[in-house]
């Protein structure tokens, strides 16, 4: 590993738990390409956390890249925009990989990539204008949790929230579109880290990575050096690669030591945590009007022919990305949507990119590596890994005996479902599987109340 | 679907670590095989020959027990085969054949596999076999002294005599021959030696965190100072013999039947070196370790009820609320 750049801060306070996860980066030298267009695409009316929107197009418009096509006036809900040029065929019920329905609209594409006429920088003069341009802009969180970036902007001014944090620690293995971001954009994400740092007066700004990204520190450091941060409030931080160090609680617990409460947000200890590819995005958007109508991904694993960072835009079939990247060199056992720790196992290849998604992994009939099931041997590696102080066993114990008590002292609804800990089981008990549950259950109790 | 295949599905984490129980049972075993070699080297032949009849009961008693009252078998994750080798370390060499069998039946049948087979246990199943044979068999305390030759299979034949806890001053080895292993006592258990090399492999291999073995020695070391008044040679006894060290690296960390958390196994680890202590000072027992970390196992689900951690960022006050309530 290359040296890090000097002037790089520490973690304040390290992760507890955790679990060391091969790396597996294996497409971090390959520059992101532009997909071929496809031929058609469908877009869902729900990428986000919050409202799905209603589409404001019908079937046999003409639409352009960048056009409005779905909107709500609920305010947790990003609007979304056609990502390729050309006439809208259908609008209908999906299935989308989780299993529900949901409203898409579908577009034919004329191949031209035609931008729409209508776009052009936003104009900011106020806080306000700036968080409406990141509405307009349909930004979600692109680090794989989707939630609409402008209501996490939009905090009281008075909320005394002081620190930034911008994501960049890319824990899951595989997953390198974060760190290409460093790498080729680097200059859009410090030019939105000080139009953030002005609109929204944070006092500290701290872009943290994990230690196996040097080169990305390398180019940061020389653009935070070169630029007029003249009272150093634009940091460097290093993280041990650790899974899940990325999680949006330990970023804020290791770029200023504190700690989000149960059932609160980083905002309520004073601090916004952004992903780098969402900040980089905000300043192109700014500077040219063109909302998120594509994105970047990690196209990898054993049975992907030529593993590839791929710029698709949204609503592509996944099969049609698959394709571009060569195609399956094995029997595909299992195809997962985002990282594999974390990811969501697909059904199939028939399903849209979403705004949230950062990389579509296939793996071979072997590599899907199960564990057998066994008895639980009360080892406590779960609790170990647990990075948020769960001692999962106990609430799988509490889980079979209907136990909501012991669920919520434990503190089962805690759970971020990162996976630590049936990463670590000996016994290959599916845990996240029983933290669901769990929360279910909880939920349930309180509902009855 | 792929091609007409259905494809995975299954929940994530979608990698898994390559450690697995019978993975971990087998670094345990490497971790005891240091004490076997030194065991056939103090006691001879006869040491290892019981290891392995210990070890085949105990093999035998779980593919039996789990079979007939139909159960999956479950002698892959070899537990059975450290019960049965720390049922036999816990003997001394010169005990019949069969007398180790009928501790291996109760360990395998009624301490392990009536509750429930691996993970189910309340007791360490090795700890309660070998206290159904010391309050069995007489044979139990006839401690075997070293050097009665390699091939000297005869076991009755061999010298039996006091353990140096109970010997008085003039009989006793040197500290150095004790932390090698030259005296009488069980057959795994006199080795410190072998027995801390195969502790730092545990710790290297991470299959034991060091807390409950150096809280429980370090609890029994400072008691004897206490008691001996600060004769350090007293305290060096005292903690280099009987089956402290044995115990405390290979017994009391028992997963099953020890506490998860950090604060839970220093209290599990306090209360082991406490009674150890207790029962070796003032008890009538010659030896007090099994039986105070069999109490202690009982003790683990009250201990694991009031040392579960808080949930990350829960607020200090609302924790002392939540105490104050409990």
């Amino acid at each position: 590993m290359s040296k890090l750049p000097k002037g790089v801060l520490t973690a304040v306070k390290k992760v507890r738990g955790g679990v060391r996860v091969d790396h597996r980066k294996n497409t971090a030298d390959c520059e992101t390409v532009r997909i071929d267009t496809p031929k058609q695409v469908v877009i869902p009316m729900q990428m986000s956390i919050g409202a799905p929107c209603e589409p404001v197009v019908k079937v046999g418009d003409e639409v352009a890249v960048g056009q409005l096509i779905g909107d709500t006036d609920k305010f947790v809900s990003a609007p979304i925009h056609a990502s390729v040029s050309g006439k809208v065929t259908a609008i209908s019920d999906i299935k989308m990989p989780q299993g529900v329905m949901a409203k898409a609209v579908t577009i034919e594409s004329d191949g031209e990539m035609r931008l729409w006429e209508g776009i052009s920088p936003p104009v900011i003069n106020s806080r306000e204008d700036f968080i409406k341009a990141v509405r307009n802009s349909g930004l979600v969180g692109l680090g794989g949790a989707g939630f609409p970036t402008h209501v996490k902007l939009n905090f009281p001014p008075d909320k005394g929230i002081d620190t930034l944090v911008i994501n960049a620690a890319e824990c899951e293995p595989y997953i390198t579109v974060d760190y290409r971001e460093c790498i080729d954009n680097s200059w859009d994400i410090l030019s939105a880290v000080y139009m953030l740092k002005e609109t929204f007066g944070f006092k500290k700004v701290v872009i943290a990575a994990e230690d196996n990204k040097p080169e990305a520190f390398k180019i940061l450091k020389r653009i935070a050096d070169d630029s007029e941060d003249v009272n150093d409030e634009v940091s460097l931080m290093v993280l041990e690669s650790k899974y899940p160090q990325g999680a949006e609680k330990m970023m804020v617990q290791s770029a200023t030591g504190r700690k989000v409460p149960p059932g609160k947000l980083p905002a309520d200890v004073g601090c916004v945590v952004m992903n780098v590819a969402s900040v980089a995005f905000i300043s192109r958007y700014i500077k040219t009007g063109k909302p998120l109508v594509s994105r970047s991904l990690t196209v990898d694993g054993s049975a992907i022919k030529e593993p590839k960072n791929v710029r698709v835009p949204i609503g592509t079939n996944i099969g049609e990305i698959i394709d571009f990247c060569g195609g399956f060199s094995a029997e595909p056992g299992k195809i997962i949507m985002g990282g594999p720790m974390m990811g969501l196992a697909l059904v199939g290849t028939d399903f849209p990119i979403l705004k949230q998604n950062n990389a579509i992994l296939a793996f071979a009939e072997g590599d899907a590596n199960i564990k057998a099931e066994t008895d639980c041997i009360r080892c406590g590696r779960c609790a170990a890994a647990c990075p948020l102080s769960l001692t999962p066993t106990n609430i799988v114990r509490a889980v079979k005996a209907g136990d909501t008590a012991s669920m919520q002292r434990i503190g089962a609804q805690v759970c971020m479902e990162c996976g630590s800990c049936a990463y670590s089981c000996p016994a290959g008990k599916p845990l996240v599987q029983y933290m669901r549950l769990a929360k279910s259950m909880l939920r349930e109790e309180a509902a009855k109340k | 679907m792929i091609n007409g295949k259905k494809l995975n599905v299954s929940i994530s984490p979608h990698l898994r670590s390559s450690v697995t129980t019978r993975s971990i049972m087998l670094d345990v075993i490497i971790a005891l095989c240091p004490a076997l070699i030194a065991s056939g080297v103090i006691f001879g032949l006869r040491a290892l020959i019981l290891t392995a009849v210990s070890v085949a009961a105990c093999v035998i008693f779980e593919y039996a027990f789990r079979k007939f009252s139909h159960r999956s078998n479950t002698i892959g994750d070899l537990s059975a085969v450290v019960t049965g080798i720390l049922i036999a370390f816990n003997c001394p060499s010169s005990i019949p054949f069969w007398m180790v069998i009928v501790g291996d039946a109760f360990a395998i049948i009624i301490a392990k596999q009536c509750f429930g087979g691996i993970g189910q246990n309340f007791v360490n199943p090795a700890i309660a076999g070998r206290i159904f044979m010391l309050l069995s068999f007489k044979q139990m305390t006839q401690w075997t002294q070293p050097g009665a030759g390699f091939m000297n299979l005869a076991g009755v034949q061999a010298i039996t005599g006091a353990t140096p806890l109970a010997a008085s001053a003039e009989e006793l080895p040197s500290l150095w021959e004790m932390f090698i292993g030259m005296r009488g006592g069980c057959l795994g258990e006199t080795c410190i030696a072998a027995l801390l090399i195969g502790f730092i492999y545990l710790l290297i291999k991470k299959v034991i965190s060091p807390v409950i073995p150096c809280f429980y020695i370090g609890t029994v070391a400072v008691i004897m100072l206490i008691y001996g008044k600060g004769d350090l040679t007293f305290t060096a006894y005292q903690l280099l013999s009987g089956g402290l060290v044995l115990g405390a690296v290979f017994m009391a960390t028992d997963y099953t039947t020890s506490p998860i958390s950090r604060k839970g196994k220093i209290i599990y680890a306090i209360g082991c070196g406490l009674l150890t202590s207790l029962i070796r000072l003032f008890g009538s027992l010659p030896e007090g370790v099994s039986y105070s970390i069999i109490l202690m196992n009982i003790f683990t689900p009250l201990i694991e009820r009031f040392t579960t951690p808080k949930p990350f960022g829960t607020p200090k006050k609302e924790k002392k609320q939540k105490e104050a309530e409990a």
